[in-house]
């Protein structure tokens, strides 16, 4: 949140500059297994965002003294291309990519059934090749995906989608214009089954009540993006099913 | 039609039953990989996809990849690799393998089959020769995702018939997903295509008798030809 910035409407007329009610989900495209190469993959686009989810494994961890004898090691990668966003960004780790890293990681590693695979490691690598903010929430969500894809025994899919509050008002899933000159920002992930929450980070301010109504938003939001993913993997062998059987 | 399940979808409230690729929590059986749902016996999710990892009597084809006094490491197509130990080739011939000479027997690159002896909790998984066939000459080696090896041997062996039959070859598919093929030129090429075919098309339902047409229908071809 940057303060002392140009005022710019972000409401007008009880609608949002692109034209979405307070609680609407930005347009959300999935696909399943697009890379060859990786074990698991999935593309996913969240409004103008698009990410690309690969994951590598369970395999040989290295280096080996890192190797949990008892358990995998989840290793996640964020990473925004250069060409990602409008001021080239330079390539490499920063720290906003460490954390996001990080905090995607701990989003998902509840679910996933570590023990299954003891002294290896989980890579997952997610590309942002074009950002609009929520691009860590879409990771997540891609992630999920790929690692089902994988074939990693997880007990759950994790969903992930930000709220925050623009012109005073609680709504869904900023785009980088309302990010940008909003005054919160709160991305969330959770288990869609069980309402768990496995990753909460906010950025500006919110008065308790808002929290509230801005986290029962997320979680409902939540529960849509799980059903996008569900059948997205779903929908991927019952389309060949009827191509090539009866 | 077969069932797709991701994981955390709910299956059944029998917790009894539960199987492989499944977890149970309050009561309820929940779906652990991304699979199809086999309800007729125990409750199993056969994972579509996923990283083969030996359990004691698999066999399997294995790769050696380092050779490492007195093992040779092999490469069997998981996160993890085995050790074959120099004993199981001296005691099979009678004689004592020095330092240094363990490639004369078993070198870089050559592929074995071998049972799986031995899986420790520290994930050393020891091999034993078995020698029943050569895989030095004369043959391919076909690689699918040891999810899609029942499929390729079918209901009690169906599939596996009819494509030896069919392709005039011999085959051996091993549990790591590895498959050995061996016949003359055109005939492992059929093979192959065949294999691979059921392999990308495991989950479809009259598979058996889909392939048995595109197998005649070559045979049909070439005849023309």
């Amino acid at each position: 949140m940057k303060e002392g910035k140009e005022e710019i409407e972000l409401i007008k007329e009880g609608k949002r500059l692109d034209g979405r009610g307070f609680e609407e989900l930005r347009p959300i495209k999935i696909e399943v297994g697009v890379l060859k190469r990786a074990d698991g993959s999935c593309y996913f686009e969240l409004g103008d965002n698009k990410v690309i989810a690969a994951v590598y494994g369970p395999r040989e961890m290295h280096p080996r003294h890192a190797q949990d004898a008892k358990m995998a090691v989840v290793k996640f990668r964020y990473n925004m291309a250069p060409f990602s966003v409008d001021d080239r960004k330079r390539p490499g780790p920063d720290r906003r990519s460490v954390e996001i890293s990080k905090v995607s990681r701990e989003a998902l590693d509840p679910v996933i059934m570590r023990e299954f695979y003891p002294k290896t490691a989980i890579e997952v690598y997610v590309e942002i090749l074009q950002s609009d903010a929520g691009t860590r929430t879409a990771g997540i969500n891609a992630a999920s995906v790929a690692l089902a894809d994988a074939g990693i025994p997880m007990k759950d899919l994790v969903s992930s989608v930000a709220v925050g509050k623009i012109d005073g008002e609680v709504v869904l899933d900023l785009d980088a214009m309302e990010d940008n000159h909003g005054e919160a920002d709160m991305p969330i992930a959770m288990v869609a089954r069980t309402n768990t929450i496995t990753a909460l980070q906010m950025d500006g301010r919110l008065t308790k009540e808002e929290f509230e109504r801005g986290l029962k938003l997320a979680m409902s939001a939540c529960h849509q993006i799980y059903e996008l993913q569900r059948t997205a993997l779903i929908d991927r062998y019952s389309e060949s099913v009827e191509v090539g059987g009866e | 039609m077969y069932k797709v399940v991701v994981p955390g979808d709910f299956i059944s409230e029998t917790v009894s039953r539960a199987g492989e690729g499944t977890y149970v929590e309050d009561g309820k059986v929940y779906a652990l990989r991304y699979g199809i749902v086999d309800e007729r016996g125990e409750i199993k999710v056969v994972a579509l996809s996923g990283k083969y990892v030996p359990t004691e009597g698999d066999v399997l084809i294995g790769r050696v990849a380092e050779i490492s006094f007195p093992f040779w490491i092999v490469d069997i197509a998981s996160p993890y690799e085995a050790r074959l130990h120099m004993s199981e080739f001296a005691d099979a011939r009678g004689e004592k393998i020095e330092f240094g000479s363990m490639n004369r027997y078993l070198d870089l690159d050559d592929l074995i089959v071998a049972k799986v002896m031995n899986v420790d909790v520290m994930m050393r998984i020891e091999l034993a020769l078995k020698e029943d066939f050569n895989l030095r000459s004369g043959g391919r080696l076909i690689e699918i995702p040891y999810t899609k090896v029942p499929r390729v041997i079918g209901r009690s062996g169906s599939m596996i018939k009819m494509l030896k039959d069919k392709c005039n070859c011999f085959i051996f598919i091993a549990k790591n997903g590895r498959i050995w093929v061996r016949g003359r030129e055109d005939d492992m090429n059929l093979a192959t295509e065949a294999i691979l075919k059921i392999a990308s098309e495991s989950h479809t339902s009259g598979l058996t008798d889909r392939v048995a047409d595109f197998l005649d229908s070559f045979r049909r071809e070439k005849r023309r030809g």
